[in-house]
């Protein structure tokens, strides 16, 4: 199933956000949308997941999820949003419960997908006794559960520190080669973009607008940390970046 | 190396209060035996403080004669099904005005209204409406617990996480899902903090509620007590609310301790 972003454009009253945004997201690959801060990313990301709705424009799933998929385009968040209340099971059970899943079935998808992101040992744990790393692995977890045909990834790893970030990319790959999915990631970390990105995206600030879309065409299982061309590639979107950023950051807020 | 430098003085700590066991009850041992001494040695008139052991005995006496429960039972009864009313209308209303603009609109400004008055000049109006039974007893404490568990459970729903909320919808959880296992776990924390209030409340208009037509019950024993000018009988009923009131909020401390362990 592929993504198709048709003339999103947005506002909030006569505060235009965003303009004219089209993008296409081939089914099995990882597009990374980066821009300065305020520039609508998060809120690009919103649309394609129908949390929220564009003033223009529209976006378009093309194509039938494959079978099997409980919630076709399912989305990880910056801050994990799991239920502190419910042990690492009970938070997968959660978003199958909803589908009729239960007893034996539901225990075995939970099985499968703490062993897909080595949480075995932690099924009956409380979110508060895990560590940041970890409660971003259980909403991965919490995502593969209902089988989605794109993930929708909301700077997830922007709210660890930069060792985890580095091991929980390398998880991610891992994820990806294995059985590879298709993602849209939102991040402001170029690192991250040029790591797991197969096609980035770059916004301006705002009216948030497409300035470029950079390929990177070496495949996911070749890149490492502190690979020249990844290096180069991610010094190409700085280039693209910089002025913009130094804008972003010099304008007054809500002004 | 030099050696004679200065240690630097410590100026953190503080400002994080802990529990001290048994300090609580040393202070009510000691107030209660400075009490007994001041009796005892005549500097405390019998006409402005009873005599602690003096209303020890009283409430021996009760207890001995059945008397105790007879009173009780009653009160009990009436503080159970009344704040059961409050308490669960209350928190059904509260979590309404928490998920309908509505509902919200509509009821705020009148929770606002209703708040303020004492419910106990009411009482004639419950009488009237419900009969001088165990009707308008009901009524009175449902009423005073409902107020405050509304106030309580609509701000602890505002409260609840909203990036839960928006992950519940984002995974298609259906409206009620997302209302029993997101909105109503998250909000309670501040619903039982609100019942710790409405409930306190509830034990106040218990005594209110007996002053009508109940010949049973502490509130009339109280009452009865306090215009014969009893001290003794007077305080053997206040400690009777008193422990009554440590009861209730045990309870909801190992309510809280069961439902809310997952709390950081």
């Amino acid at each position: 199933m592929d993504i198709r972003l048709e003339g999103i454009s947005h506002s909030y009253d006569t505060f235009e956000v965003m303009r004219d945004i089209s993008l296409e997201i081939p089914s099995g690959q990882i597009v990374c949308i980066v821009g300065p801060s305020g520039c609508g990313k998060s809120t690009l990301l919103r649309f394609i997941g129908g949390l929220e709705q564009p003033k223009r424009g529209r976006v378009l799933q093309l194509g039938e999820p494959p079978k099997g998929c409980l919630n076709p385009l399912t989305y990880i968040f910056q801050d994990f949003a799991l239920l502190p209340w419910r042990s690492v099971s009970g938070n997968i059970s959660l978003v199958l419960e909803d589908h009729g899943i239960k007893g034996a079935a539901a225990r075995t998808i939970i099985e499968d997908v703490l062993a897909r992101t080595k949480l075995t040992d932690f099924a009956k744990a409380l979110p508060k006794q895990l560590s940041g790393g970890m409660k971003q692995r259980v909403a991965i977890a919490r995502a593969l559960a209902v089988n989605p045909a794109v993930m929708l990834m909301d700077e997830p790893l922007s709210a660890l520190d930069s060792q985890t970030r580095e091991l929980l990319m390398d998880d991610l790959v891992e994820l990806w080669i294995r059985q590879p999915f298709t993602a849209v990631y939102v991040t402001h970390n170029l690192a991250e973009a040029v790591r797991l990105g197969h096609k980035v995206v770059v916004l301006s600030r705002r009216p948030g607008q497409i300035r470029e879309v950079v390929d990177i065409d070496k495949p996911l299982a070749e890149r490492e940390f502190g690979d020249a061309d990844l290096d180069r590639a991610q010094k190409h979107l700085w280039q693209l970046m910089r002025d913009e950023a130094r804008a972003a950051d010099a304008e007054l807020l809500n002004g | 190396m030099d050696n004679t430098g200065k240690s630097v003085a410590f100026r953190g700590g503080g400002f994080a209060p802990q529990s001290r066991r048994w300090v609580g009850v040393l202070v009510f041992v000691a107030l209660i035996l400075f009490v007994e001494w001041g009796t005892r040695a005549g500097w405390i008139s019998s006409l402005s403080l009873p005599r602690p052991s003096d209303v020890l005995d009283t409430f021996r006496q009760l207890y001995d004669s059945g008397l105790l429960f007879k009173h009780l039972l009653p009160s009990l009864s009436r503080l159970f099904v009344g704040a059961l009313i409050g308490a669960s209308i209350g928190i059904a209303v509260g979590i309404m005005i928490g998920l309908f603009s509505y509902v919200r609109s509509g009821l705020v400004p009148l929770v606002a209204a209703i708040f303020p008055i004492p419910k106990i000049a009411l009482l004639p109006l419950f009488v009237i409406w419900f009969g001088i039974g165990e009707g308008s007893k009901y009524a009175l404490i449902a009423f005073g617990t409902f107020t405050p568990t509304v106030v309580a459970t609509y701000g602890a729903v505002d409260n609840v996480d909203r990036t839960l909320i928006r992950m519940g919808q984002s995974f298609g959880l259906s409206w009620w899902s997302i209302v029993r296992k997101i909105v109503l776990p998250g909000a309670m924390p501040g619903i039982l903090s609100g019942l710790r209030i409405s409930l306190a409340i509830a034990i106040i208009l218990l005594v209110a509620a007996e002053m009508l037509g109940a010949e049973y019950g502490i509130g009339a024993y109280i009452l009865e007590a306090g215009s014969l000018y009893d001290l003794e009988r007077l305080f053997a009923g206040v400690l009777i609310l008193s422990l009554l009131g440590v009861l209730i909020s045990a309870l909801i401390g190992t309510l809280e301790r069961r439902l809310l362990g997952w709390r950081t």
